[in-house]
C-alpha cells in the first residue's frame, strides 16, 4: 500500500503569455520508508509536481487542473487548506535548495527547530526544547560547550552545510512519514553534499521516513535512491529501480541525459549536448514532448500521445518505440 | 628561471590577498585578517588551459579577482606579459586590461540590464578605440555568430534571453577586445546541466580557434577535468596540488584532493554503493 | 552551428538581416503601470493639470489681480464659478494662477534636489571610503539643521524671492535623495556587471554615468514623484506662515491661509483651494505608488 500515490496530476499556470502546462499528467508513488528520486532539468516540472499536492502553488496563477494525490487514504488535492496545513510540517515535511532563504534570519536555530513541535503537537516548551536539542545533535550540529549554545545560534552564524542540517532537523523533528527534499544539496560544496546525503540516509533509516529526492544531478540519484522517475516537459518519461535505470535505460531522453554528463566523455572530446531546446509549455504538445530533439523519433512519435507503459517488472517508459520493441 | 617566464603568459609569485577585519565605529582598528589567498604561485603557459578547483571559501574566486586587480594584492607579484600587475597604477592597468578578460559566474548579474546586447558588446570596442562607430555593428554581429547567437537579437535586452544565451553574450563581450588570457570564474555553475555542456563546448572551441590561454575556475571537478591541461586544487588560500588533469583526478596525492575527488557523486549505482560501504 | 535560437525562431518569418527590437525593462514597467488604474488616473489628472496650468493665461476668466471691491467676498455664482475673495478677486482665477505657482515650485525644487542629490549620492556611494564618510557626515549635519529656521534666515537675509524659495526647499530635499541614491549605488557596486565594466577598462566616470545611474533611476523616479507632494506641502506651509509667495501672486498655500482665516464666514475660500491641493497630492501619490510597484525588479518577469 503506497504511502503517497499521485495520479494523473496536472498543474497549469494561467499567465499573460498563455497557459503554462507545468505538470501535465504525472503519476508516481512512494512506498513507506523508500527513497524515490525525481530527476529532470529545470522546467521539467519536478518541483511544481511536489509543491502541488502540498498546496504550495500560488493560485492564481497556478491551479491543479486534475488528478489526485492520495496520502495515507486522503486525497490531498481535494483536501481543504486547513487539513493541508495540519499535514505539512507534521506528516509531510519539505526541505529546499537554498538554506539561506529558507531559514528565518531573526529566529535562533533552536526556536526554528522547536516551532514545528509547538505548532503541530501539543507539547510543553521544555519538552519541545529537549527534542529540538536532540534532533540538532542527531543531525550533527555540534554543541561543543555543552550548554545548548548551538540552539542559540542564528542562521547567519552558520555555514551553508550547517544551515541545511538545521533544515533537516526542522523537517524531521515531528517524525514525518514523508520528506520531500527539493534539490537539497545543489547549493552546497561537493564534500558537504556527500555529508548531507549521508545524513538524510541515516535519519531515514532511524526514523523510517520515506524520501522524495528532487534533483537534476544523476550522480546524487545513483548514490541515494531506490527508485527513479525521469521527468521532461511536465511528464514522466521513465520510471524504474535505480540500478535498472542506470544500467539499462529504456528511454532516449534518459540516455541523452546520461550521455551529457562530463564524465561520459574523455577530455578533448566535445561534450554531448541534446540538440534543440525544451518545448514551450504554453502550447499543447501533440505526441511525445521529446520527439523534436530525439535522434530516434519517427512520425508516429510526433502524432501519437506518449503514455507510460511497463516494459519490465517495475520498469515503465513512455517511449512508444521502446514499448513496441523498436529500440 | 628566465626560461620559465619567457614561456609563461602569466606568472603568479607568492600572491597573497588578505582582508582586514575591523572593529570600532569612530576609530577603526584591525583585529584580524582573513587570508583569502595565502601564498599562491603558478605559471600559466600561452595556449594552456589551467583548471582551478576548490570548495567555497578556498580563495579561488578571490585569486581570480586579484589577478584582474578587482582586489588589490597584499603581497606577491602578478607577472603578465612580463609586467607586474600588482605594481601598476590604475591608469596603467587600464591599458593592460584589454588583454586580460574575465567571464563571471552569474549570467543574470554580469550584464547591465539596461543595455542592449549590441551596446554591451560594442562598448568595450568603442571605449578602447578598437573599431569605428560605423563598423561596430558588423563586428558585434561577427562576435555574436562566433558564440552561437543569431545576429538579429542584437537589439534585445539581457532579460529577454535564457541563462545560457546570456553567458554567450558575456563571452562575446569578453572576446571583443581580443584578449590573450581569459579567466572564467564558474562560467557554467549557474546554468542547467544540458546548457552547461553547450557552453563548455563553446569555450573549448574558442580557445582552440584563438589560441587563448584560459584559467577555468569551478567547484565541479568533472567540468574542469574535461577542458583543462593542468589542474590546481586550492584549499584555505593555497594550492595544495598541481598537476596534469588526468593525473590529479585519477591518482590524487594530497589528502584534501583525495577527499574532494572521493566526494563527487558518480552516476553509477554500484560504484556509489561501494563507496558508501567504504566510507562507513 | 548556432544551436541556441529560441524556439520562437523555428517559426519566425521576420527578415533575418534586420535586428529584432527588444523590450527594455522600462517598457515592461510601463506595461505594468498601465494596469494600475489608480496610477493611470493620477497620471491623467496630472497631465490635465499641466495642460491647464500652461493654458491659464488664456483660459482664466479674469486677470489675476482684478479686484471688485464693491462685490467683496461672494459665494459661487454664474459670474464667479468658485466665488470671490474679500477683495472681490475671482477665486477660480486665483486658484488657476496659484496652481501654476505651486506646481512650478513643486517641480523646480524637486528638480534641484534631484540633480544635486543624485550626483552627490552616486559619487559618495561609488567612491566609498573616506570620501564617502566625509560626504555623508556632511549630509547628516545638514539634516540636523532645523529647516524652518534655515529658510527664515535665508528669507531675512536675501529678501522674499521666488528663486530663493526653490533653492531653499531644494536644498533640504536633496539630502534624502542623496542618501537613497548612495544606498542604491553601494548595493549596485557589488553587482557583477559593475565588476565587468572595471575589468573591461572603463573609466570611473563612464561606470557611474552609463552603468550605475541608469540602474538607480528606478527608486529615484519613485522618490521624486513622492517628493513633489512634500515640496508642495512645504511651500503651502511656508505660505501659511507668511514666508512664501507674496500677494497679489498666490499659490495654493497662500489661498489656503487666506481661506483658513475666514473659514467660518466664507467657507468656499478654504474649500476650493484645499480640494485642488488635495486632489493633486492624491494624484501624485497614486502615481508614485504605481511607479514603485511597476519598477520593482522582483515583479519583473524572468
Amino acid at each position: 500500500m503506497p504511502l503517497l500515490e499521485v495520479n494523473d496530476l496536472r498543474t497549469w499556470f494561467y499567465t499573460r503569455n498563455g497557459t503554462v502546462r507545468a505538470v501535465d499528467g504525472v503519476s508516481f508513488h512512494v512506498e513507506p520508508g523508500e527513497t524515490l528520486g525525481i530527476v529532470g532539468e529545470s522546467g521539467s516540472g519536478k518541483s511544481v509536481a511536489n509543491l502541488s499536492y502540498l498546496g504550495l502553488i500560488p493560485s492564481p496563477p497556478g491551479k491543479i487542473v486534475s488528478g489526485s494525490a492520495h496520502f495515507d487514504g486522503l486525497d490531498l488535492v481535494k483536501a481543504p487548506a486547513g487539513v493541508l496545513r495540519s499535514i505539512r510540517g507534521k506528516r509531510i515535511s519539505m526541505i529546499f535548495q537554498d538554506p539561506m532563504t529558507a531559514l528565518n534570519p531573526y529566529m535562533t536555530v533552536g526556536n526554528q527547530v522547536m516551532e514545528p513541535l509547538l505548532v503541530h503537537e501539543e507539547v510543553a516548551r521544555s519538552e519541545a526544547a529537549e527534542r529540538a536539542g536532540q534532533m540538532l545533535d542527531a543531525v550533527g550540529l555540534q554543541d561543543a560547550s555543552g550548554e545548548e549554545a548551538h540552539m542559540r545560534a542564528y542562521p547567519h552564524q552558520l555555514s551553508g552545510g550547517m544551515r541545511q542540517r538545521v533544515m533537516i532537523a526542522m523537517a524531521l523533528v515531528t517524525n514525518p512519514q514523508l520528506l520531500v527534499a527539493d534539490e537539497p544539496t545543489t547549493a552546497l560544496d561537493v564534500t558537504v553534499q556527500a555529508q548531507i546525503l549521508a545524513l538524510i540516509k541515516k535519519m531515514q533509516e532511524r526514523l523510517g521516513t520515506a524520501v522524495i529526492l528532487i534533483t537534476h544531478n544523476l550522480g546524487v540519484i545513483a548514490g541515494t535512491c531506490d527508485r527513479v522517475v525521469v521527468m521532461y516537459a511536465g511528464r514522466i518519461m521513465e520510471s524504474a529501480p535505480t540500478r535498472e535505470l542506470f544500467y539499462s535505460p529504456r528511454h532516449p531522453y534518459t540516455r541523452a541525459l546520461m550521455d551529457s554528463m562530463p564524465s561520459a566523455k574523455s577530455p578533448g572530446e566535445d561534450l554531448y549536448t541534446i540538440p534543440g531546446l525544451p518545448p514551450e509549455l504554453t502550447s499543447e504538445i501533440v505526441g511525445c514532448p521529446f520527439a523534436p530533439r530525439c535522434a530516434h523519433a519517427v512520425d508516429a512519435c510526433r502524432q501519437r500521445p506518449a503514455v507510460l507503459k511497463p516494459v519490465g517488472p517495475e520498469h515503465q517508459t513512455a517511449c512508444t518505440r521502446v514499448q513496441e520493441g523498436g529500440l | 628561471m628566465t626560461g620559465a617566464s619567457a614561456k609563461s603568459l602569466l606568472s603568479l609569485r607568492d600572491v597573497k590577498t588578505y582582508f582586514p577585519v575591523t572593529r570600532g565605529v569612530l576609530f577603526e582598528r584591525t583585529v584580524s585578517v582573513v587570508k583569502a589567498v595565502d601564498g599562491v604561485s603558478l605559471d600559466v603557459s600561452r595556449g594552456e588551459v589551467v583548471g582551478l578547483v576548490g570548495e567555497s571559501g578556498c580563495g579561488k574566486s578571490t585569486l581570480a579577482r586579484t589577478i584582474v586587480r578587482l582586489e588589490p594584492p597584499t603581497a606577491g607579484q602578478i607577472l603578465f606579459e612580463d609586467r607586474d600587475l600588482a605594481a601598476l597604477s590604475p591608469r596603467e592597468m587600464r591599458s593592460v586590461r584589454p588583454r586580460l578578460q574575465m567571464v563571471f559566474q552569474d549570467p543574470y548579474a554580469s550584464l547591465n540590464p539596461r543595455m542592449t546586447v549590441f551596446d554591451a558588446i560594442a562598448e568595450p570596442m568603442l571605449v578602447h578605440r578598437v573599431v569605428r562607430r560605423r563598423e561596430s555593428a558588423g563586428k558585434v554581429a561577427q562576435l555574436m555568430e562566433q558564440v552561437g547567437l543569431a545576429r538579429r537579437y542584437m537589439k534585445k535586452y539581457p532579460h529577454e534571453f535564457s541563462g545560457g544565451q546570456r553567458q554567450r553574450i558575456a563571452i562575446a563581450r569578453a572576446l571583443a577586445l581580443d584578449p590573450q588570457l581569459i579567466i572564467a570564474d564558474e562560467p557554467v555553475s549557474a546554468l542547467d546541466v544540458s546548457v552547461q555542456a553547450q557552453i563548455l563546448n563553446l569555450i573549448r572551441r574558442l580557445c582552440d580557434e584563438r589560441n587563448l590561454t584560459l584559467i577555468l575556475i569551478s567547484h565541479d571537478v568533472a567540468v574542469v577535468r574535461h577542458l583543462s591541461h593542468r589542474i590546481a586544487v586550492m584549499y584555505n588560500g593555497k594550492i595544495v596540488e598541481l598537476g596534469e588533469a588526468e593525473q590529479v583526478c585519477a591518482a590524487p596525492r594530497h589528502p584534501y584532493t583525495k577527499k574532494l575527488i572521493g566526494a563527487i557523486p558518480v552516476p553509477d549505482p554500484d560504484k556509489e554503493a561501494a563507496r558508501l560501504r567504504a566510507r562507513q | 552551428m548556432p544551436d541556441t535560437m529560441q524556439t520562437g525562431d523555428v517559426t519566425a518569418t521576420g527578415d533575418p538581416a534586420r535586428p529584432e527590437k527588444g523590450t527594455s525593462l522600462w517598457k515592461d514597467a510601463l506595461h505594468r503601470l498601465a494596469k494600475n488604474r489608480l496610477a493611470v488616473g493620477g497620471a491623467v489628472f496630472l497631465a490635465m493639470l499641466g495642460v491647464i496650468a500652461l493654458a491659464t493665461p488664456w483660459i482664466a476668466p479674469y486677470v489675476y489681480d482684478a479686484q471688485d471691491l464693491k462685490l467683496g467676498a461672494s459665494a459661487p455664482s454664474a459670474d464667479h464659478w468658485l466665488g470671490t475673495d474679500r477683495l472681490g478677486r475671482d477665486l477660480l482665477t486665483r486658484i488657476l494662477y496659484g496652481g501654476r505657482i505651486s506646481l512650478m515650485v513643486g517641480f523646480a525644487a524637486t528638480g534641484v534636489s534631484l540633480l544635486v542629490g543624485v550626483l552627490y549620492g552616486a559619487i559618495a556611494g561609488y567612491t566609498g571610503g573616506r570620501t564617502d564618510s566625509v560626504m555623508m557626515r556632511t549630509v547628516d549635519i545638514m539634516y540636523a539643521l532645523p529647516f524652518t529656521i534655515f529658510v527664515v534666515i535665508l528669507m531675512v537675509f536675501f529678501g522674499r524671492n521666488m528663486m530663493l524659495l526653490f533653492l531653499a526647499i531644494g536644498a533640504v530635499q536633496w539630502l534624502t535623495m542623496a542618501r537613497i541614491v548612495r544606498g542604491q549605488v553601494m548595493s549596485l557596486k557589488q553587482a557583477d556587471f559593475v565588476d565587468a565594466a572595471v575589468v573591461l577598462g572603463y573609466s570611473r566616470r563612464r561606470i557611474i554615468t552609463r552603468h550605475i545611474i541608469p540602474n538607480v533611476l528606478g527608486p529615484v523616479i519613485v522618490y521624486t514623484t513622492l517628493t513633489i507632494p512634500n515640496v508642495m506641502l512645504l511651500e503651502a506651509f511656508l505660505s501659511f506662515l507668511g514666508l512664501g509667495v507674496q500677494p497679489p501672486m498666490s499659490s495654493w498655500g497662500v489661498l489656503i491661509k487666506e481661506g483658513a482665516d475666514v473659514m467660518e464666514e466664507y467657507p468656499w475660500m478654504l474649500l476650493f483651494p484645499s480640494l485642488a491641493l488635495s486632489a493633486t497630492l492624491f494624484a501624485l501619490n497614486f502615481l508614485g505608488d504605481g511607479l514603485r510597484d511597476a519598477l520593482d525588479p522582483r515583479a519583473a518577469k524572468d
